[in-house]
């Protein structure tokens, strides 16, 4: 199981990437932190989420 | 006011240590709007050492309800427009202008400060500079912020930390495109979480 944003989800072998366009989310507004460290955009597709591990993804709205 | 009339004010208030810790310290406050425009004050009247002030864009009179400007600024570009209120606070304080659209290309306007603030509206933007800021920089903290607008209930403006060096403050889901608008009250708090976490960070306290 992976933890993400708090919840536990068979998603181990989906690479970040896939993970993000499956579940909606616009990879130009996000920010992603894998197991304590915020993951550089370039490696979203080439990283692929495994047992253990835990994500938080932060999807940025307008206003300021 | 010398300047050690002011630097003795600011110590009898924070100490000398922790004064000397912001007097020693650059920020940069990218986005000069309802949120830019109160961290920067708040950054001021701490007695920051330096600040770098990044915006393209001009006062217009849809700014007033919630961004710190006056009558008197409408049309001036905002980083001159801040300058001028900083100095009525904080004569003191070194304030360095870039009145460019900061992006990925020009991210290196930033190099020198130890801290970055987010404070853009758009959110394409804030997702831009914080990934920027945390794969070019991943020395400096960034103080970003995402959703405060609408009317709701201020309650739910908080602090969120990510990995070591990123704090997000808001209430991570009102969107302007949704809520059609931005309150000056619910801003500013959010404006303040983030300036009060920079404070935090110079002082050593990481956790929110």
């Amino acid at each position: 199981m992976v933890r993400i944003n708090g919840v536990e989800l068979k998603v181990a072998g989906k690479t970040i990437s896939d993970y993000l366009a499956e579940s909606g989310y616009d990879t130009k507004r996000v920010a992603v932190e894998l197991n304590g460290d915020i993951l550089p955009k370039a490696q979203y597709d080439s990283t692929v989420l495994q047992d253990g591990d835990s994500v938080e993804i932060v999807s940025f709205v307008g206003g300021g | 006011m010398t300047k050690s009339d002011w630097l003795a004010a600011l110590e009898i208030r924070h100490g000398k240590a922790l004064q000397e810790r912001f007097s020693a310290v650059s920020v940069a406050v990218c986005g000069l709007g309802g949120l830019g425009s109160n961290v920067a004050i708040s950054l001021a009247r701490a007695g920051i050492g330096r600040l770098h002030l990044i915006d393209f864009d001009r006062v217009d009179i849809s700014n007033l309800h919630r961004q710190q400007y006056g009558v008197s600024q409408l049309g001036m570009y905002k980083t001159e427009a801040m300058r001028q209120i900083l100095y009525e606070i904080n004569p003191y304080c070194k304030v360095v202008t870039d009145t460019v659209r900061l992006n990925e290309e020009n991210l290196s306007l930033i190099a020198e400060c130890g801290i970055v603030c987010e404070c853009f509206d758009n959110a394409e933007c804030k997702a831009m500079l914080v990934n920027g800021v945390t794969e070019r920089y991943p020395e400096k903290h960034i103080v970003a912020a995402s959703g405060m607008s609408g009317l709701h209930t201020g309650n739910t403006i908080q602090t969120k930390r990510l990995g070591r060096r990123l704090y997000i403050c808001g209430d991570g889901m009102s969107d302007v495109s949704d809520d059609g608008t931005l309150f000056a009250p619910r801003v500013m708090l959010c404006a303040a979480h983030q300036a009060n976490t920079v404070l935090r960070i110079i002082a050593g306290e990481f956790e929110v």
